[in-house]
This record gives structure tokens, C-alpha cells and sequence, in this order.
């Protein structure tokens, strides 16, 4: 295993601080699941005894958005739940990121129709789409492990001090202001 | 059954017109949409018909100028396992019928959904309200003249 | 055209949440009523239904739930699309059991067609919706047993359910979204490997099934929670529009499969599961009792499936055979003006219904002689079913309405459309 061969030594290793946070951030990224449809049952068989996500570091699927740091969006999002959708994920303390699971998400999927919104990046800064209507729970782990590859590249300095938020009245939207 | 159904109803209703059609298997009975709360009323209460439960209410839109919808009622009666299928004409001026949700609660939910999609209004309805679609929408989606993509901006976004 | 603000509790919902009248009055000088937003975003299992609870203290006055969060506008989409793109978009309907929608809706389109699918399409059939039974069985009572609390339960029926869908991967060539049947038969043959894998399977079925039922039943805490816990009566149960296991545990028995037999079901051999209290345990004890028989269902099929043909052979009205298509002019010509044109039924309109596992799914088709139905309408089980929600929750504590929501097992895929 990776650490034991190098504690065995000398009973100490050096590393960086952005290598240290950023594996701890990795290892264990609690998800999120934002199970609105189909793909939300294919997610729950990604956490079934035969697709195990908690060897992935994912054992908790909290669904209050608090204590996550990964939103998997899984089914098809409609305009009135799009609101639902963007104050769950302005609830979510950063550091986040966002998985599109399913055509749905990505681009509207098989629906084209008046009350299906085309695509979650209209409103949601996505980092990895995983295609498939829906997508087998391996392509939901592999979106996963690149999930994992992105944060391991990410350094203590991208995420700063979180802004002050405040409320705006008139927009009756989270606004986020610099003070 | 078809002949009880038709004799029993002829008997009670002498004022009105019914139309049978049969067609797949299957019973349909047309008539004037002012009768509707009566001839539902019976169907469910009379001894040998017994129509105690109604699967669905529903309508179609013919897009036609005269006549633009009709209503239509799926009603079952578990004592003789018959299924029974009703018809009403709307006119797109008038467009309106009475609600049979007092005969079976069933019908609530239905209609409403009839009412979101169609814009059909059902009096003496409990609960008026859209169904599916958020409360402001000035459109009924259902109708033949509303675009498969919708309008947009009929619902707002939330921004990125 | 205002915009949807943040106080997104409309003045129509609360209007008919506090108009509610409320025969609960509470000995307590202080006045705690509120109003409880059970918002669309739930723990996954049941979807996303909104329910708006007027509460005093813990008690429910009054409940309005709100549905549309996953309205997708199917109905209009099927005026657009032939009857034959319409398949897929039928398998996420009830999506935890694909097959048993598109069987449903496959029947509706050959009633209307006038063909019939020949024998072992239809035993094929029966055996995907018993297998598709099972599954969300499984499901329910899994999703019942972690909504009160019991985890388990939930990991074990979903194991079970796993090697069902690897059934499904093998017969239908995907494990969730199958899209198996055709108008005319089934898109392909089953072979005899998988049948004796599926009697394996089915034999140690049964004592799983025990293994579960041995946690649940003898736990104290489940059946305390769920015990006179909504209960709804028979006439109710019937005028509130209840189809399904949920009716037959308020005692009425009544099962499509044997009152309006399709299929072949009137040659198997099966009990219909009936319990007469009506509470939440009855429900879950119906589904318990209703994988027995799906189980028994299963290896009635499996012995009795005769051989011969998957599709019909009906050029105007059925898909020819791939195999022909490439090789000969009329089947060619064919299959060309099927997926084009559409397969032209008579004018008319049908309803046919069968006996979901969620209860009662019929297809409306009106045809006006085209390829594309002019209107379909879905009556979905869940739908119907979530109309008792405001009668079985008066009165009851909030940790109730998670047990009674979770023993009607709702799914909002098919109740939003």
C-alpha cells in the first residue's frame, strides 16, 4: 500500500500541504445524491453490496446538503424543480462540485418537450457528465473517479476565505457580495 | 350487461339522448354534458349496474371549431368487472361541466389535471387548482396550439 | 408575469391547506400551529412530491401535496411520436419496473391494432412483468423498512434485486431501461440456459425472502410504527380511487389479472393476498405475500412456455425480422413505411388496463387513423393513489406521514407523467 511502504522506513514522510488536503478532500467525498428520476435508482444501485461506492470513499450519502461536498444531479430536471435544485446547491459550503448524471441532466436527454429543462448548465456550473439514459452504476463510479482525478490536481489556494453572502430582498436570491 | 345498461338507462332518463358505441370490445356512451351528474349518480347507486369506481376523467381536444373537446369518464364496476366509457362534448366558448367528484372522490385529482391541461372548468369542483404546472402559468399545455418546446420564458430559469 | 419569488408557498395552496376543517382539538392554551414544508427533495427512494402539512404540536391538521416537480410532458410528446418511438419513453414511467409498463402499453396499442402477439411473446411477457413485480416489491418493501428505520433490509432486497436485473441484461440487453416489447411480440428470443438460471434463482429466492421477512416481522419497533398507522376503509379505499396492493389490504379483493384476464393469466395458478385492517403493516404484509406468488407465478411460466415465434408475422402492422430486412425488397418496403409512417390503426379509442405492481396502469389511445395517436393518456397508479394522502394523514404524528408515504409507495414518475 502507498503510505505503509514509505512509513516503514524512517517512520516519517514529507509532503506537501496541497498534496495532503487535496487527498483528503479526494478520498472521501461524501455525495449529494439529488435523486429526482430514474437515474436516482441506478445511483441508489451504485451504493447496493454488488457496485459499492463506500470503497470509493463515499459511504455517507447525506441528503442534507450541509455536511456534502458533491451534488449528483440524477434525473430529469424540470423548470419547477430547477429552483429546488439551485438553492440545494447554494446550501452546499464549498468546496463543491457537481456530477450530471444521465442524458437528462446533460442536455435534456430523451425529452424535448415544454417543461424539461435542456441541459443543468443553464443554471449549475457542472464538472463531469456521465452519459447514458440511465448510466450503468460502473459509469456512475467512473464519473466518480475522475471526480477524484480533479480534486487530486486542486491546490489549498483555489479555495479561499468564503465571501460574506448576503440575502437580497428585491432578488429574493442568495447574492454574493465582496466584503 | 349492454342490454340491462341500456334498458335501465332509457327507463330513467326519457329526456335524455344516449348514443352506444361499441367498438374494441368495449362500451361507450355519449351524451349531453348538462346530464352528466344525473346519469353518474345513477350508475353508481343502481342495484345491478353499481359503477362504484372511477378509474379516470380525462378530455381530448379535437381542434375543431364546434364541439372543441370532449370530456371523457372511465368508470368500473367491480361487482360485474364491466368497464364503461362516457362522453361529454365541450364547446370552447362554454368550457365548462359540472364536476362528479361528490359521486366519487376519485375524479378530484383528474379533473384538476383535465383543468391544468386543458383550461376546462369543472363547477362545484372542491379544489380548483393547477396540477402540474406552477400556479402562474397563464397557458394550458395540453391544448392543440401550444408548442411541444413550450414558450419561452413562460417559466423563469434560476440564474447561474 | 411575476416571477416565482422565494415565498413559494402559493396564497391557492395555503387557502386550501388552512380551509381544511379540523375535528383535532388539542388541549393546549398555546397557539403552535405551522405550516411544515415536506419539500420535493427527499431521501431518493420515493421521489420528489411536496407535501405541505398544517400541523399543531406533532399532529397533522391538514395536508396539501403538490406534484408537477417531474412533469414531462409525456402526453404531449406522444401526439408527436409514432407508436413505436413511444416505447422507450413508457419505460420510465414506473421506473423501477420497466418491463411491466411496456408490457402494459404494448397490449394497449395491439388492442387498438386488432393483432394479437402469438403465444410464447405473450408467456415472455408475463414472465418479464412477474419478474418487473418482484423487483419493486423488493424495492418497496426495502424503501419501507429505511424510511422507518430499519436499514438492512433495504441493502439485502436491493442484492436480490440485482440478480434480477442481470436477468433483465441478458433477455432485453439493458439491466434497467429495457424497451423489450414491440407491438406484435417481444424484440427477442429467451433461451433455454436462461430459463434454468432463472429456476435457480427463483429456488433460493424463497428463503431469502424468509430471511427478511424473520428481521421485519418479529421487530418490535417496525410493527409498532406502521400498526393502525392510515388506515383507510373499503368504501373508501374504493371511492378514493386505491388500485393495487394498496386496495387489497382494506380488504376488497380485487386483482385485474383475474377480473379483466390478459395474457395468460387465467391458466396460471396463483392466490390474490388479501388483508382486511387497511394500516400500513397490512400493505406491506400484501406486498410480502405477493412475491410469494409472483415467485410461483414464475415457475408456472418457465414450465409451460411453448415454442415458436417472438413477433407476429403481420407486414402492415409489425416490424419485420432484421435478418430479412437486409436481404429481401417487401420486407424492406415494410419496415420503411412502419418506421415512417406509423402503423395506421382504425379510428377509435381503446383503454386497456392491467395490474401494475403499483396498481391499476391504463393507456386512453385515441387514434385518428394516423401513425401518431392523436391523444394518450396515462392513468398512472400512483397518481390515483396519492389523492388519500390528506385523508390518511389527519390526525397523525409527522413521523407517521414518512410510514404512510413509504407503505403507499408512490412513484413520481408515473404520478407526474
Amino acid at each position: 500500500m502507498g503510505l505503509e511502504s514509505k512509513l516503514i522506513n524512517d517512520g516519517f514522510f514529507t509532503t506537501t500541504v496541497d498534496a495532503l488536503a487535496a487527498w483528503a478532500r479526494e478520498s472521501s467525498v461524501w455525495p449529494m445524491p439529488m435523486g429526482i428520476s430514474c437515474c436516482a435508482i441506478e445511483m441508489m444501485a451504485s451504493g447496493d453490496p454488488k457496485y459499492d461506492i463506500s470503497r470509493f470513499g463515499s459511504e455517507v450519502m447525506r441528503f442534507t446538503p450541509r455536511q456534502c461536498d458533491l451534488m449528483i444531479v440524477a434525473g430529469t430536471v424540470t423548470y419547477k424543480m430547477a429552483h429546488v435544485v439551485k438553492k440545494i446547491f447554494d446550501q452546499m459550503p464549498e468546496p463543491k462540485w457537481v456530477i450530471a448524471m444521465g442524458a437528462c441532466t446533460s442536455t435534456g436527454g430523451m425529452y424535448r418537450s415544454y417543461n424539461v429543462v435542456q441541459g443543468i448548465d443553464q443554471f449549475l456550473p457542472v464538472d463531469i457528465y456521465a452519459a447514458g439514459c440511465p448510466p450503468r452504476p460502473e459509469n456512475l463510479l467512473n464519473a466518480l473517479m475522475q471526480i477524484q482525478d480533479k480534486i487530486g490536481k486542486t491546490r489549498v489556494k483555489d479555495f479561499p476565505d468564503p465571501p460574506h453572502t448576503s440575502y437580497d430582498e428585491k432578488q429574493g436570491e442568495l447574492s454574493l457580495s465582496k466584503n | 350487461m349492454k342490454e340491462l345498461l341500456k334498458e335501465k338507462l332509457e327507463k330513467q332518463f326519457t329526456t335524455v339522448q344516449f348514443e352506444f358505441i361499441e367498438q374494441f370490445d368495449e362500451l361507450t356512451l355519449k351524451f349531453d354534458k348538462s346530464a352528466i351528474v344525473n346519469v353518474c349518480a345513477f350508475l353508481k347507486d343502481e342495484d345491478g349496474l353499481k359503477f362504484n369506481f372511477c378509474e379516470d376523467v380525462t378530455a381530448i381536444d379535437w381542434a375543431t371549431r364546434k364541439n372543441r373537446f370532449t370530456v371523457v369518464y372511465h368508470i368500473f364496476s367491480m361487482e360485474n368487472k364491466f368497464r364503461l366509457c362516457l362522453k361529454v362534448d365541450v364547446d370552447e366558448t362554454e368550457c365548462s361541466v359540472e364536476s362528479v367528484s361528490s359521486i366519487w372522490k376519485a375524479a378530484n385529482w383528474a379533473e384538476r389535471e383535465a383543468y391544468d391541461m386543458y383550461g376546462i372548468t369543472f363547477l362545484n369542483h372542491p379544489d380548483l387548482r393547477r396540477m402540474y404546472m406552477p400556479e402562474e402559468f397563464e397557458y394550458h399545455p395540453l391544448r392543440k396550439e401550444y408548442p411541444l418546446m413550450g414558450i419561452p420564458g413562460a417559466i423563469p430559469l434560476p440564474k447561474k | 408575469m411575476q416571477k416565482l419569488t422565494k415565498d413559494d408557498v402559493h396564497p391557492k395552496i395555503v387557502q386550501a391547506l388552512l380551509g381544511a376543517d379540523s375535528h383535532i382539538t388539542i388541549d393546549d392554551a398555546l397557539e403552535n400551529e405551522m405550516i411544515l414544508n415536506m419539500g420535493p427533495q427527499h431521501p431518493a427512494t420515493h421521489g420528489v412530491l411536496r407535501l405541505l402539512l398544517r400541523l399543531d404540536g406533532e399532529t397533522v391538521i391538514a395536508c396539501v401535496p403538490e406534484l408537477g416537480y417531474l412533469h414531462r410532458g409525456y402526453e404531449k410528446m406522444a401526439e408527436n411520436m409514432s407508436y413505436l418511438e413511444f416505447i422507450p419513453h413508457t419505460d420510465r414511467l414506473d421506473y423501477i419496473a420497466p418491463p411491466a409498463n411496456n408490457v402494459a402499453y404494448a397490449l394497449a396499442v395491439e388492442k387498438l391494432a386488432g393483432i394479437t402477439a402469438p403465444p410464447r411473446a405473450q408467456y415472455i411477457r408475463m414472465l418479464l412483468a412477474e419478474l418487473a413485480r418482484m423487483c419493486s416489491h423488493l424495492v418497496a418493501i426495502g424503501a419501507l423498512a429505511m424510511d422507518v428505520g430499519a436499514l438492512t433490509v433495504f441493502l439485502w432486497g436491493l442484492r436480490e434485486r440485482e440478480k434480477i436485473l442481470d436477468f433483465f441484461d441478458v433477455i432485453c440487453g439493458a439491466r434497467f431501461t429495457t424497451s423489450y416489447t414491440r407491438i406484435g411480440g417481444v424484440a427477442s428470443d429467451v433461451s433455454s440456459d436462461t430459463l434454468k438460471n432463472i429456476i435457480v434463482f427463483i429456488d433460493q429466492f424463497e428463503e431469502k425472502l424468509d430471511e427478511m421477512e424473520r428481521l421485519l416481522n418479529g421487530n418490535r419497533i417496525f410493527v409498532e410504527r406502521l400498526e393502525g398507522v392510515g388506515v383507510i376503509s373499503k368504501e373508501d379505499a374504493i371511492d378514493i380511487g386505491f388500485t393495487g396492493p394498496n386496495l387489497r389490504a382494506s380488504g376488497v379483493e380485487f386483482d385485474l389479472r383475474r377480473a379483466t384476464p390478459y395474457l395468460f393469466y387465467n391458466e396460471m395458478d396463483f392466490k390474490i393476498p388479501t388483508y382486511t385492517e387497511g394500516d400500513c403493516l397490512a400493505r406491506y404484509f400484501v406486498r410480502a405475500d405477493e412475491l410469494r406468488e409472483s415467485a410461483k407465478i414464475v415457475r408456472q411460466v418457465i414450465d409451460k412456455i411453448p415454442n415458436g415465434e417472438v413477433m407476429l408475422n403481420s407486414p402492415k402492422k409489425v416490424l419485420p425480422r432484421k435478418t430479412e430486412i437486409y436481404t429481401k425488397m417487401e420486407e424492406l418496403i415494410h419496415d420503411f413505411m412502419i418506421v415512417n409512417f406509423g402503423i395506421n390503426p382504425p379510428v377509435g379509442d381503446v383503454y386497456h388496463a392491467v395490474e401494475n405492481p403499483k396498481g391499476e396502469l391504463g393507456f386512453y389511445i385515441v387514434s385518428k387513423g394516423e401513425g401518431q395517436p392523436w391523444r394518450m393518456k396515462i392513468r398512472s397508479p400512483s397518481f390515483a393513489n396519492l389523492q388519500a394522502i390528506p385523508h390518511l394523514v389527519k390526525g397523525q404524528m409527522i413521523s407517521d406521514v414518512v410510514a404512510i408515504v413509504g407503505s403507499i409507495d408512490p412513484i413520481m414518475g408515473e404520478a407526474d407523467k
